[in-house]
């Protein structure tokens, strides 16, 4: 792993006695697509505003492409793209107009302008609404010309801020799809939401924030491994005449089998077990009708971990 | 710590760009016709009084200005009246309409300083009336000139011209104000309202009260009353609380301009008189003299208010 593109030491932001970020510390390498998740107003937004030098830090450090944003903001935002949370334009402009302008703002040549502003309306499928005032465009369009910005200004890191919020199902895969087309260009992407499907699919990475504190973080299969225990839970649909629990706990690797219906079966593993399951019905002599596995999924982390937590402080309180 | 870069990169974009918004927008056309017809009015006045009553006067041009008909005030009186409201118009959605639309943060995340954006929004703000103002200053010169049929002289022109200075002066204060409202109030509708509370305050009520609070400060003493004469102290003091009305200061110095036998806008003893041939014009330098704190106060309350509109600027939150 290369040097980190974001690295955040002890980051922290009060704003008079509320603390909103407190203490945080992550690394963002190169090329990655990171995830920041967490509740409305566990201290997302706030962390990328600092990022950006939008908002004065508190205490700790961040060094953004080793640049401090604080000091030297400028040269930080001539190399990061960001879309803010229902990013807004100029409606009585076209969307041409609206580019033109932040294209200028960014300091794009003159000779360069035109071509890099057509080129990032194409890759975003705007050209042909290029002429058109922003007023009359949808949702999903200003988030895609929001990104087609980020794009024209050839950033390096694309922050963006809940950009899937409030967009139908078809303009959210279209939407991740060109985040991961920016993964393919080596940019890195940071990605902040509470839509938890989405962010497992696209992130390498995820930091779990709450109160201002990130709770969790790594690769999705490392937290389910951390919170879940085991990453795999297999579902067996199957008829036999003989005791099928017995010979599924038999199989290496299953941590508890339960009988979720007459005929249906649920294992916790630590890996993928259905070579194994299946081999156990045949065995058994029995009818195997579905076979699946479930994904370690964010929802299930995400819910578990709250769950814990929660028992956890009333634990505590029950203690005291 | 010193911040890095220069606070005026993105400077002439951000200008450019709010002239064109500013020039091309409806309300700026109707604050303009607004100008114009009362204008047209005034003048109309004007020029016909003049026709009527002055056969010589060397200042004929400047008569244009300051001669009016009931029941319209002269021009400049006009002038006095209408471009605060042109001001408010121009800034009371300056920085919450960026809020309000989410451009802020977009734009912010550009690599430019604040600085540029609040500096660039007043500096079109300012040019936008310099236009408008210059228009009608020629206007106004050529309908003179047409309808008198008289040349203008050097000193009447340049007499005119340091009046258009203050003019502008006079309106950059308000525009300040209008701008500071817009950045306090989060709403362009209160910010607008408060404006145009502080307008109808300072240019109607304001006159009014004055003499009231005076009279309270220093009551009249009875010495005087008793022959009929304002007494000195009660005067200073109504002067100097009229003098709070940049409206008021805008009048001492345009009236010491265009009136070229103003030999002071202030209370005159006679021993002060002594030796002066009355209603004789003073030379330029005189009455440039004589507007000169006028003109000064009138620049010091746009700077004033320009730099509270940054303070509290760099001070708030990017977020909406």
């Amino acid at each position: 792993m290369s040097a980190p593109v974001i690295a955040a030491q002890g980051l922290t932001k009060r704003y008079g006695k509320a603390t909103v970020v407190d203490g945080i510390t992550f690394d963002v390498a190169k090329g990655e697509i990171f995830g920041l998740l967490g509740p409305n107003g566990a201290g997302k937004t706030t962390t990328i505003l600092m990022m950006l030098g939008l908002t004065e830090v508190s205490g700790g450090e961040i060094r953004v492409l080793d640049h401090d944003p604080v000091r030297d903001p400028l040269a930080v935002k001539r190399r990061v793209g960001y879309l803010p949370d229902q990013v807004g334009f100029y409606d009585n402009l076209t969307a041409a107009d609206n580019l033109a302008y932040t294209a200028r703002l960014m300091g794009i040549p003159a000779r360069e302008r035109a071509k890099r502003l057509s080129d990032a309306l194409a890759r975003v499928r705007l050209s042909d609404v290029a002429e058109k005032r922003v007023a009359t465009f949808s949702r999903g369009m200003r988030q895609r010309l929001g990104l087609a910005e980020i794009v024209m200004k050839g950033a390096e890191i694309a922050i963006l801020d809940e950009p899937t919020s409030g967009l139908d199902p078809q303009a959210t895969i279209e939407f991740l799809e060109m985040i991961e087309g920016l993964k393919r260009e080596d940019v890195t992407v940071l990605l902040s939401s509470h839509l938890l499907d989405q962010v497992q699919r696209v992130c390498d990475r995820v930091a779990l924030f709450q109160g201002g504190r990130i709770v969790l973080m790594g690769t999705v299969a490392e937290l389910s491994r951390q919170v879940l225990g085991a990453g795999f839970v297999v579902e067996v649909e199957a008829d036999a005449a003989t005791d099928l629990v017995a010979r599924f706990n038999a199989v290496p690797g299953v941590i508890s089998v339960e009988r979720a219906g007459h005929d249906r079966y649920r294992l916790t593993a630590d890996r993928d077990v259905r070579p194994e399951a299946a081999r156990a019905v045949v065995a058994a002599n029995g009818a195997l009708r579905r076979l699946s596995v479930d994904d370690p999924s964010l929802d299930a982390i995400y819910a578990r971990f709250f769950q814990k937590q929660t028992r956890e402080h009333e634990g505590a309180r029950d203690a005291a | 710590m010193r911040r890095e870069g220069s606070p005026w990169q993105g400077l002439g974009t951000v200008v450019v760009k709010e002239l064109a918004d500013h020039l091309s927008s409806a309300r700026m056309r109707v604050l303009e016709m607004l100008v114009v017809l009362t204008a047209f009015a005034a003048l109309y006045g004007a020029i016909d009084t003049i026709r009527q009553t002055t056969a010589e006067d060397p200042f004929i041009l400047l008569k244009l200005f300051t001669v009016s008909r009931s029941p319209l005030p002269s021009l400049f009186g006009i002038l006095g009246f209408l471009i605060p409201l042109m001001a408010i118009g121009l800034g009371f959605d300056a920085i919450n309409g960026e809020h309000n639309r989410r451009t802020l943060s977009r734009i912010l995340s550009q690599p430019i300083y604040r600085d540029a954006l609040l500096a660039g929004k007043f500096l079109a703000g300012l040019a936008t009336l310099a236009i408008s103002l210059l228009c009608l200053w020629l206007l106004v010169v050529g309908l003179g000139i047409i309808f008198l049929g008289v040349p203008p002289g050097g000193e009447e022109i340049a007499r005119s011209l340091v009046f258009l200075l203050i003019t502008l002066a006079y309106a950059g204060t308000w525009l300040a104000l209008a701008i500071l409202l817009s950045i306090i109030f989060r709403s362009a509708a209160t910010a607008a309202l408060v404006a145009l509370g502080l307008w109808l305050f300072l240019t109607l009520l304001w006159a009014m009260l004055a003499p009231l609070f005076a009279n309270l400060i220093a009551p009249p003493d009875p010495r005087y009353v008793l022959f009929g004469l304002p007494t000195p102290a009660t005067v200073e003091w109504e002067q100097l609380l009229m003098r709070i009305s940049p409206n008021h200061l805008f009048g001492e110095a345009a009236t010491s301009l265009l009136a070229p036998d103003t030999r002071s806008v202030g209370t005159i003893y006679l021993s002060q008189l002594q030796g002066a041939i009355m209603g004789s014009p003073l030379p330029l330098s005189e009455s440039l003299a004589i507007a000169w704190p006028q003109a000064v106060a009138l620049i010091a309350g746009v700077i004033v208010l320009f730099v509270a509109g940054y303070v509290v600027f760099q001070r708030q939150e990017v977020r909406a």
